[in-house]
């Protein structure tokens, strides 16, 4: 993590305000309140933020506010983000199946990493991910904290479709497909529930300063689960941080 | 109401709007026109507010079939516009009746053109805006690009009014097939050896075919890397240049994922994004380096384009009149033409009395301005 922030223009309407050179909590926090700073107190001519790893991207109209008013007004409140008020980050549990059709790959993860399927379950849920960021496509979450023991690298060929709600692993990350879309990740489960919704408010499920935890379900549960989902009674099972 | 009907869709034709800020923190890319200049301009010709939904046609344009009178506007770049037949001027408010055909004869200059409906196109809102995002299937209509027998309707109430606005300067503009891209550096130039800036501040790049709304791929000279060609995934801006392993640079554009894992080397000032937008495959891309205060200059110049045609919109300003026909006395709302919002009506049109004649008898008129 940098001492102070670093402010880089991104072309004439947007500022990268960066914290850090590496992945680290510290940096990720800063970052946070950075962008809750900015949304509360706000800024004159912010247009959007873009909170990810360890920096936040501001566009701004350049029409209402110079570079240098801006770049003030956010040094001046990097000064005091330790002050920002956080909410208390909350653990979102996201029931998935592993294995069978929802999960294709969870064998040659297994095999990849000398264990058994159900070892590979184990580890997978066993742990609470940090959701880092939300970006690149619609919902999709930037999680931290995998365990080395399963690690595997991307498919040789990516699949053209993968169904909404696929759990994967690529290298030392895992990841779920908010929508469907193509991809060259290692499917070793799905989730029913829906973590991106266009037509809800927040869209998106999971924010950033959450954890992640998968939890094992049947199949038969998955298929009350997405009835659930598609009746719209669905509640995600959340709870704070210990 | 409906207001038009597709006959043909053309390549790609999708509703735009100037795209959906406040949802990228959730991975929502922004969307809207690729072009937004073009997409603002045509909508204050129509008398609509700038951020209004319009058409962006891609290349080959669309077959449209008019289903009530209205006023449109067609700008950006050119593809030939045709109204039954007859060529319609660009960057200019056009009448147009109920079943007349609007059709597109070819490209002539430029990549993108706009169709601005007096009103507006009247799509949902989906997280504050009518953009269509095709991938995610968000927005616009049902999340994708129009097809044939898609109608649509504008969000105006009562019969649009045409006030002959139009923008010679702007219809003046040729895009042609080479693009001056003004860029500032970073925001991480400092990944790229000296020599890998000087390269790409230098050549000249093509635009190969592998390019849409999320990004233009260019072909030519390789930029050469310090080390490694991605960073940590960070936010990405409309215009950024990435250069990817292969030392190749791709710019992203209105469709880019919020975020991306590649060293930017530069971005492209927001006064030249029309430029960009309007540039086709096979063009020729040269790039040079400026300040972010001089791309504010620049936009500035483009912002007066834009504030000349709200001025003639005021020129359509109307007035309240009290009318008193044969003793009976109404009052009416009426546009002086040639008159500012805000200005002195000439003496004569203050008040005056006058008759007129019908088919079976004179009416007595007096006229009083009111306001």
């Amino acid at each position: 993590m940098y001492e102070r922030a670093r402010f880089l223009p991104c072309g004439d309407k947007a500022l990268l305000v960066e914290f850090g050179n590496a992945i680290s909590r510290e940096a990720n926090t800063r970052v946070r309140n950075m962008f809750l700073a900015v949304e509360k107190q706000g800024v004159t001519g912010v247009v959007d933020l873009v909170p990810t790893y360890r920096s936040v991207l501001v566009y701004y109209d350049p029409l209402r506010v110079s570079r240098q008013d801006l770049t003030e007004q956010l040094a001046r409140l990097e000064q005091h983000l330790e002050e920002v008020p956080v909410e208390k980050p909350k653990v979102v549990e996201v029931p998935t199946v592993y294995g069978g059709e929802y999960g294709p790959d969870l064998g040659t993860v297994a095999q990849h990493n000398k264990l058994a399927p159900d070892e590979v379950v184990q580890v997978h849920a066993g742990t609470d991910y940090l959701v880092y960021m939300i970006g690149f496509t619609p919902g999709f979450p930037y999680l931290g904290g995998m365990s080395p023991k399963i690690a595997t690298p991307r498919l040789k060929t990516p699949r053209t479709v993968i169904p909404a709600g696929s759990v994967g692993i690529a290298e030392s990350q895992t990841g779920i497909y908010p929508l469907e879309s193509p991809g060259g990740w290692q499917l070793i489960g799905r989730t029913p529930i829906k973590l991106f919704d266009p037509y809800r408010e927040p869209p998106a499920i999971l924010q950033p300063g959450d954890y992640v935890r998968f939890v094992r379900i049947t199949d038969e549960e998955y298929r009350k689960t997405q009835a659930a989902v598609a009746a719209g009674t669905y509640q995600a099972r959340t709870h704070l941080v210990e | 109401m409906d207001v038009l009907e597709v006959v043909e869709p053309g390549l790609l034709t999708t509703v735009q709007d100037l795209g959906r800020y406040g949802y990228q923190r959730y991975g929502v890319p922004v969307s809207g026109a690729m072009d937004p200049f073009a997409l603002r301009a045509a909508n204050l010709l129509v008398g609509n507010a700038e951020g209004e939904a319009g058409l962006e046609m891609t290349l080959v344009g669309p077959k449209l079939r008019f289903l009530a009178d209205t006023v449109i506007a067609v700008a950006g770049g050119d593809l030939g516009p045709l109204l039954d037949g007859q060529p319609v001027p660009m960057w200019s408010a056009v009448q147009v009746h109920q079943g007349s055909l609007l059709s597109f004869a070819g490209v002539r200059d430029g990549m993108r053109a706009y169709v601005a409906l007096a009103g507006g196109i009247d799509v949902p809102r989906v997280m504050g805006s009518r953009a269509t995002y095709t991938r995610a299937r968000i927005g616009g209509l049902e999340g994708r690009a129009l097809k044939a027998g898609d109608r649509l309707g504008s969000l105006l109430n009562g019969p649009a009014r045409f006030v002959p606005r139009q923008s010679p300067e702007l219809a003046s503009i040729k895009y042609t097939h080479q693009h001056i891209l003004r860029v500032v550096l970073g925001p991480q130039d400092d990944a790229f050896t000296p020599e890998g800036i000087q390269t790409f501040l230098s050549s000249k790049y093509t635009v190969t075919p592998q390019s849409d709304r999320v990004g233009y791929r260019l072909q030519g000279p390789k930029v050469q890397h310090r080390e490694k060609a991605d960073i940590i995934s960070d936010g990405v801006p409309f215009g950024a240049v990435q250069i990817v392993g292969d030392g190749m640079p791709i710019i992203l554009l209105a469709d880019r994922g919020t975020t991306g894992g590649y060293t930017k080397i530069a971005t492209v000032i927001s006064a030249d994004l029309s430029q960009l937008a309007q540039a086709a495959p096979g063009d020729e891309m040269t790039f040079k380096s400026v300040t972010p205060e001089e791309g504010h200059e620049v936009l500035r110049q483009q912002e007066a384009l834009l504030q000349r045609i709200r001025d003639q919109a005021a020129m359509g300003a109307t007035r309240r009149f009290r009318v008193t026909v044969d003793g009976e006395t109404y009052e009416v709302d009426a546009e002086i033409e040639g008159v500012p919002a805000g200005a002195a009506l000439p003496p004569s049109a203050e008040a005056y009395q006058t008759t007129i004649k019908g088919k079976s008898r004179t009416y007595r008129v007096k006229v009083q301005a009111l306001d």
